[in-house]
């Protein structure tokens, strides 16, 4: 992340210490991860101390330390994708792509994760790539899905 | 033609996943081509109608036009120059591609107060809020009602938290006008984390003006200056339209100072969540908007007295602001006349899971059970049994299908053991195992505990490894007995909600549904058929044409047969993951 970015988030946030979570949400939607020297920079920047940037990563499900896929696909394992068969979606996408959940594929092209609910229950299972939402997912066809995604 | 043509198009969550934008595009497209003045409502169908068999599989669209309105479901891009020809230009609608019988039967039993414009008004725009009666009650409220006979009049309509404890906000409201300080600030939680409920999501993506009239009326009765949203960063599209009706508040003079001249400053700001279900507790979402981890505090103080950087701060839920303006327009005795004794209004619920019309009710409290599984719901989909009802999210508790006469009210599900919760109500088949439905909720728990009392952190670790050696099979009565040991401990020892509720989920399928524990346990058996460690497919040779389907879908090869011959399943190879069963046409595969 180069540094006029960064201090072109910060100069929205006139109170970093108590806008922190926002500032990270900014750092991690322009470098899809939270690079160590991005938060070191943050870190000297606005005086907050880095461990508590990396206790805030690291308790927060959404921040992620390590460099993600170049898509990022989401399994929804709520309750209503759960009881209409989202583990057999999830197990199919982890044996398709050759990577666990909380994994990135070698290549770079996929990071699989499981979220806990996207609110689109009645469309369960189902799957998020990026900010596209699928819905009544079967494991076919959720592996059909991702045959367009680069 | 001189008539205005209203087309509105469902851009909920829903209806973007199956297409509404290029929907949208279409018809624009088609109508210039033609040039037929139309007017784009773009509103959030998925409030009004149970997204399976309407959103779920593509868009559902209003169409206005010579006189006659028309609702379309299954709309892709591709059929609207259809409908613009007989519809709209001709005055005949496309009776084919209307909304069947069963959409009449979903709304019957409804009672819509907080979703009454949900689906109607353009989310997008202010001005569509107010035509329908938006910022009146704050209007009311702030010019002509003092803070204490608002307070009076919340608390003379029995309005309760929608959030799931049900504690009297009306009396909420009165302890943070009463603190001690001059600073004070009001809250919405949207962090909206149970899984298998979205009210909240959809009245903010419906409506997101409603929330903040409400959170306006309680921050002024309330003596509060700042309010905060704090909102779930998975919610994209709530986040979104609740940013730019901020934005339209404050241009419109509903939010910054001395607003419309009765001397009132208050403004909002959004606090986005972070993925921690923990940060819907009151005291965790407080350090969260701090810019802290979401670790809970022991109360008291509570919020109301040390709150927000130590200011004396409300709380409420997203469905809870909105019905205030509701209360205001319409006054306390109105609203007290809905509902049950003690449960007054109505209240949203999030109906998912085995049930036909799934989808988003609202009904008026004490409503019985089986109303809104069976009248609203259409009842459980494939012709199979309803087992249970599970309502409260990973804090309640299943209530069994003997049971479904039920009202639907704070007491009376905590009576059986649930509780009301935000609003999920995910409904299970006979296909549902309730051991493993146990074993899904602590896992969510143990995922979601803070880590920072012992209790919980310990005690969902250890309850989903028993949970998950009884369905593997290798269970024995000493996991009951030790379920039973830990059940308790949590509930006495943890710190806050989750940990003290997350043992719910055990407790009510331990009471209700101790013959399948007893038959994984004893039997070695999942009545369900859903432990995979506990069952194996085969294929009946009588009706295995021996087609190569299962055999080409088996990602093992673990299916052998020659064509035109019965094909059978090696158990050794076997990952059941069920591709053989979902792709025979012949109903030869089975699992057992």
């Amino acid at each position: 992340m180069d540094l006029k970015e960064l201090d072109g988030i910060l100069a929205r946030y006139p109170e970093p210490e108590s806008t922190i979570i926002s500032i990270l949400h900014e750092v991690q939607s322009v470098c899809h991860y939270l690079p160590e020297e991005a938060l070191r920079q943050l870190a000297s920047k606005t005086g907050v101390p880095v461990t508590r940037l990396y206790s805030i990563a690291t308790f927060y499900h959404f921040f992620s330390l390590t460099p993600k896929g170049r898509h990022q696909v989401h399994v929804c394992l709520g309750t209503a994708c759960h009881v209409k068969g989202s583990e057999r979606v999830l197990t199919e996408i982890e044996r398709e792509l050759g990577a666990r959940e909380g994994e990135t594929t070698p290549d770079m092209r996929f990071s699989i994760g499981a979220v806990r609910c996207v609110g689109a229950c009645s469309l369960a299972p189902v799957m998020v790539v990026d900010n596209q939402t699928y819905g009544k997912m079967t494991p076919k066809n959720a592996k059909e899905a991702l045959k367009k995604y680069e | 033609m001189n008539e205005k043509v209203i087309i509105s198009v469902c851009v909920g969550t829903g209806g973007m996943a199956a297409g509404a934008l290029d929907v949208i595009k279409a018809f624009e497209t088609e109508l210039a081509g033609r040039g037929v003045e139309a007017e784009f409502k773009k509103r959030c169908e998925v409030h009004k109608v149970g997204c399976r068999g309407f959103c779920a599989k593509d868009v559902l669209v209003d169409v206005t036009a010579a006189g006659k309105t028309r609702t379309y479901q299954n709309i892709s891009a591709g059929m609207a120059p259809r409908i613009v020809d007989e519809h709209i230009l001709q005055g005949n609608p496309v009776m084919e591609w209307a909304v069947g019988p069963e959409y009449a039967t979903f709304h019957g039993k409804q009672h819509k107060l907080v979703l009454a414009e949900c689906g109607i008004i353009d989310p997008e725009e202010i001005g569509s809020y107010m035509e329908h009666g938006g910022y009146k009650a704050a209007a009311k409220a702030l010019l002509k009602l003092h803070p204490e006979e608002i307070i009076n009049e919340i608390k003379k309509s029995g309005l309760r938290g929608r959030g799931g404890a049900g504690f009297p906000t009306g009396m909420k409201w009165e302890f943070c006008r009463k603190a001690p300080g001059t600073r004070k600030c009001v809250i919405c939680n949207a962090d909206e984390g149970d899984p298998g409920a979205f009210m909240d999501r959809s009245v903010v993506e419906g409506n997101p003006h409603s929330v903040i009239e409400g959170m306006l009326i309680g921050a002024f009765a309330i003596g509060a200056n700042e309010g905060y949203v704090y909102i779930r960063a998975e919610y994209p599209l709530a986040v979104e339209r609740l940013k730019r009706a901020i934005g339209q508040a404050r241009e419109s003079g509903w939010l910054g100072k001395d607003i419309q001249g009765s001397g009132c400053d208050f403004d909002i700001r959004i606090g986005l969540g972070a993925g921690a279900f923990v940060c819907g507790e009151e005291t965790a979402l407080i350090a969260s908007l701090e810019g802290q981890i979401g670790e809970p505090r022991p109360k008291p103080p509570f919020p109301a007295n040390k709150g927000l950087w130590g200011m004396p701060t409300n709380i409420n839920n997203v469905e809870t602001w909105a019905t205030v303006p509701k209360i205001i327009n319409n006054g306390a005795p109105w609203f007290s006349g809905i509902g049950s004794e003690k449960s007054k209004g109505t209240k949203i619920f999030s109906l998912v899971g085995k049930i036909k019309n799934t989808g988003l009710v609202e009904v008026p409290m004490g409503m019985p059970l089986k109303e809104i599984i069976y009248d609203i719901g259409g009842g459980v989909p494939d012709g199979k049994k309803l087992k249970a009802v599970q309502t409260g999210g990973p804090s309640g508790g299943c209530i069994t299908a003997d049971y479904i006469e039920t009202p639907v009210d704070y007491e009376s599900l905590g009576a059986l053991g649930s509780i009301m919760g935000s609003g999920g109500m995910v409904v299970m088949d006979e296909d549902t195992c309730m051991v493993d439905v146990a074993r899904f909720f602590l896992s969510f728990c143990m995922d979601e505990s803070c880590g920072q009392c012992t209790p919980c952190r310990e005690g969902t670790k250890e309850m989903v490894r028993l949970l998950e050696e009884i369905t593997r099979g290798e269970g024995t009565p000493e996991h009951i007995t030790m379920l039973e040991e830990i059940c308790a401990a949590m509930k006495e020892a943890s710190l806050c909600g989750l940990g003290k509720t997350a043992s719910n989920p055990v407790l009510s399928t331990l009471k209700y549904f101790r013959h399948e524990y007893d038959a994984h346990i004893f039997e070695k058996k999942c009545p369900a058929a859903a432990c995979r460690a506990l069952i194996n497919f085969r294929i009946d040779e009588n009706r295995c044409k021996g087609c190569g389907m299962c055999l080409r879908n088996c990602p093992q090869g673990a299916i052998t047969g020659q064509k035109k011959k019965p094909h059978t399943v090696d158990p050794d190879k076997c990952i059941k993951c069920g591709a053989c069963l979902d792709s025979c046409k012949f109903g030869a595969v089975s699992k057992a």
